[in-house]
């Protein structure tokens, strides 16, 4: 098997793939919650991805992702067989299982889904008892509904327009967990800056400790650049060494949207020559 | 007669205003005939002074007669016996504080040209196909050399001349540490970097990218699992520090640590056509700091086509820390300096009125005070201290904060009993031995951020304390 080889594609949605990267030493040492980064191609950029899984035996590491950008879009390009141009890791500090105490929420929002189902995974092997909310727009966009399913006591589908499980959002979900008397020692929150948001001011006042896990820009992953600072508490921390969990009640999330969001006209751009230049292919 | 001329044989560089709007070589670097007129100008001192200055201890007049001679192979051989890296050096050293400072001719007039003539010797070997790669028998001995910058690529060079097994392991994508990410194109061109890192190849030097030591392999398991006898870490300095004022989160704030990896490192320097990495389109940047990366960052930021391009530095113009040709050629490519001036907040646009407006939380201004410089401080220098009431602002849309760095506690935090001092710098002995058997250290690792020159000494030294260790083994 070669370096960095996709041993295994699946797209799980339209604009969802999951892979198994030959990668046996990141396969080695990887946890729950933390990350790599990849390069398709010697141009590329580095672009982070937390670890959905890994099979030490295998050597692999498996990643999910939405082809949100140039970059994820030309991973999803490439098939089995074919080779990343660079995989490292794993980045990051391990996700603190064992501080979260034994009755923990889990909540997934869209492709957060993802990282937040390795998470439960991790918690329900040490024997927490652990309630999954998986959140997403509508009955199409669920993933990973079985793999969820085993990795927690009690898996919560929600969806914002109702056509499958709760009518709501994981919030909602948690909100009313909460109200009929589930106590909580922990809440950890994975998905989109908003959401995550959200959840934390609510998770504030009921008084209930809660870890998110951030995705911010980053260039090198190993405390270089600094590019994904987070102010946590009023102090800046770096996602790719420190985190990327943080303590959720004293993120900074207006910053963190606001830095999120400094290349998205070049990101929107590439995007659209990427796209013409898969049309390019296809009609030719 | 040596020629007696009291000044250098000029090095013919772009034209301020053509080059900055590009990434190609500032400088030209000499032709032969100018080579060998100032080589000329050496006069081959018994004890040479020039070589105490030079942390690798080239045999500074040894290679300059060769040139003399119209010798170019001998004067490599000379050279590249000596310093793994002269195409390097040659461009980047601070020659005017090393070797050339030392030099007899400056007493009156201008020293001898060592840095230009070292060039000139790498650069012709390297055009003419001309590589030192010789090494001793081969001991089969496994050493690994963590981190792939100047200490590392030297302290490889050396072990494999020796005949030693040498692995390097290299966090990022490419070789180079920040002879790849941080030094940009106009002054160090990275095919002069990957053609260094080719010749050690040929040495056999194995070069293992996407490896981070602490993370993907821990120092133990080189030696427990991988099997080596000794490892060199020369893992360099590389976390930014921020000036610690309001506001450095806000978009348009980068480190020079950021900001240059994007530049070099990711090629945004081809611009956004040519480059699937974003880099900042800015008008008015306020770079802060003094130091050589500060200057780079200054120029860089002018050649991806900002308007205005400030170096805010609290001290004075005299206690710049930088090279004195890279402030020359800043100031020369129109990069505005501010001395004696501090920043105390960068202040970021805020819409009350629309909280989705795109523009919130990006960089506005800079809140500035100027400086006076009172009593010395520890380092020497005269501390500033701010004027009162000399508050000012500046128009900026960029602030790329080139305050130094520090080592990485990746390594430091992963390896029991491995000594770090109070700034996190690996504790080394003279040898560049630590306080774990079979693990040495060097380069910014263990001084803090410093010189490349510094660092490639470092790991030459180191070498051959390895090179015992492993003997005596």
């Amino acid at each position: 098997m070669e370096k960095y080889q996709i041993v295994k594609k699946k797209p799980l949605k339209p604009d969802i793939t999951m892979m198994d990267i030959y990668a046996p030493l990141v396969a080695k040492k990887a946890k729950a919650g933390q990350f790599i980064i990849f390069r398709v191609n010697a141009d590329g950029e580095r672009v982070p991805l937390t670890i959905a899984g890994t099979d030490k035996e295998k050597g692999t590491v498996s990643i999910i992702f939405q082809k949100v950008g140039a970059s994820t879009m030309a991973l999803d390009e490439l098939n089995e067989g074919e080779c990343l141009h660079d995989f490292v890791g794993p980045l990051g500090v391990p996700t603190d299982i064992a501080a979260m105490g034994k009755k923990v929420a889990v909540v997934g929002g869209g492709a957060g889904c993802a990282i937040a189902y390795p998470i439960a995974k991790a918690l329900h092997e040490s024997g927490a008892e652990v309630d999954l909310i998986a959140g997403f727009r509508n009955k199409d966009l669920i993933i990973l509904e079985d793999e969820m399913k085993a990795a927690c006591t009690n898996l919560h589908m929600c969806t914002d327009i109702g056509d499958y499980g709760f009518h709501g959002f994981g919030l909602d979900m948690l909100k009313k967990l909460v109200s009929e008397g589930k106590k909580f020692d922990h809440v950890v929150a994975i998905g989109p800056l908003m959401m995550m948001k959200f959840i934390c001011v609510y998770t504030k006042e009921a008084g209930i400790p809660t870890t998110i896990s951030m995705n911010p820009i980053m260039v090198d992953g190993t405390g270089m650049c600094g590019c994904c600072r987070v102010t946590v508490g009023g102090e800046t921390k770096f996602a790719c060494v420190d985190g990327p969990d943080f303590d959720g009640h004293l993120v900074d999330f207006d910053e963190c949207i606001a830095r999120n969001n400094t290349y998205k006209e070049f990101e929107n751009k590439k995007k659209e020559e990427h796209i013409c230049r898969l049309r390019g292919k296809t009609n030719a | 007669m040596p020629n007696m001329s009291l000044t250098k044989v000029k090095m013919a560089e772009q034209e301020p205003n053509v080059r900055n709007a590009n990434f190609l070589e500032v400088a030209q670097g000499y032709t032969a005939e100018q080579a060998k007129e100032e080589a000329e100008r050496c006069l081959n001192c018994k004890n040479p002074a020039c070589v105490q200055g030079c942390p690798v201890s080239v045999p500074i007049p040894d290679f300059i007669a060769k040139i003399r001679e119209d010798d170019l192979a001998g004067a490599y051989k000379i050279l590249s016996n000596a310093n793994a890296l002269p195409a390097v050096s040659g461009r980047v050293c601070p020659q005017e504080t090393q070797c050339e400072s030392k030099c007899i001719r400056g007493i009156k007039g201008e020293p001898v040209a060592i840095g230009r003539l070292e060039r000139f010797v790498a650069d012709w070997a390297r055009e003419n196909g001309i590589s030192n790669v010789d090494t001793a028998a081969k001991t089969g001995k496994k050493v690994a050399v963590i981190g792939s910058g100047p200490a590392g690529l030297t302290c490889a060079g050396e072990l494999a001349r020796k005949g030693h097994d040498v692995t390097v392991f290299e966090a990022l994508h490419v070789a180079g540490g920040v002879l790849s990410y941080g030094i940009p194109e106009f002054r160090l061109p990275k095919e002069i970097v990957n053609k260094e890192v080719e010749n050690l190849q040929k040495m056999g030097v194995k070069i293992e990218t996407n490896m981070v030591i602490g993370k993907t392999l821990t120092v133990d398991e080189l030696f427990e699992e991988e099997g080596f006898e000794a490892v060199f870490i020369g893992s360099g300095a590389g976390l930014p520090m921020f000036a610690r004022i309001p506001g450095e989160s806000l978009v348009g704030v980068f480190s020079a640590n950021e900001y240059l990896t994007r530049i070099n490192l990711m090629k945004a320097f081809k611009g956004d056509e040519n480059c699937e990495t974003p880099l900042m389109h800015s008008k008015n940047v306020a770079v802060i700091g003094g130091g050589n990366v500060a200057m780079d960052a200054a120029r860089c930021a002018k050649r991806m086509g900002a308007e205005n391009v400030y170096i805010v530095y609290r001290r004075g113009e005299a206690e710049l820390p930088a090279r004195k040709e890279e402030v020359h050629h800043a100031m020369e490519e129109g990069i505005i300096f501010k001395f004696l001036t501090a920043p105390v907040e960068i202040i970021g646009y805020n819409n009350p009125d629309d909280r989705r407006d795109p523009k919130n939380g990006t960089v506005l201004k800079m809140h500035c005070i100027e400086m006076q410089l009172g009593e010395p401080d520890a380092s020497g220098r005269r501390r500033p201290v701010p004027v009162e009431g000399s508050d000012f602002e500046m128009e900026v849309d960029t602030v790329i904060p080139a305050l130094g760095t520090s080592p990485n506690p990746l390594i430091r935090s992963t390896t029991p009993g491995l000594d770090v001092n109070q700034k996190g710098c690996i504790v080394t002995a003279e040898n560049g031995g630590t306080s774990r058997e079979g693990v040495f250290a060097g380069g910014d690792a263990s001084t803090g951020a410093a010189t490349v020159i510094l660092a490639m000494g470092a790991g030459k030294k180191a070498a051959a304390s390895i090179d015992e260790y492993l003997r005596n083994k």
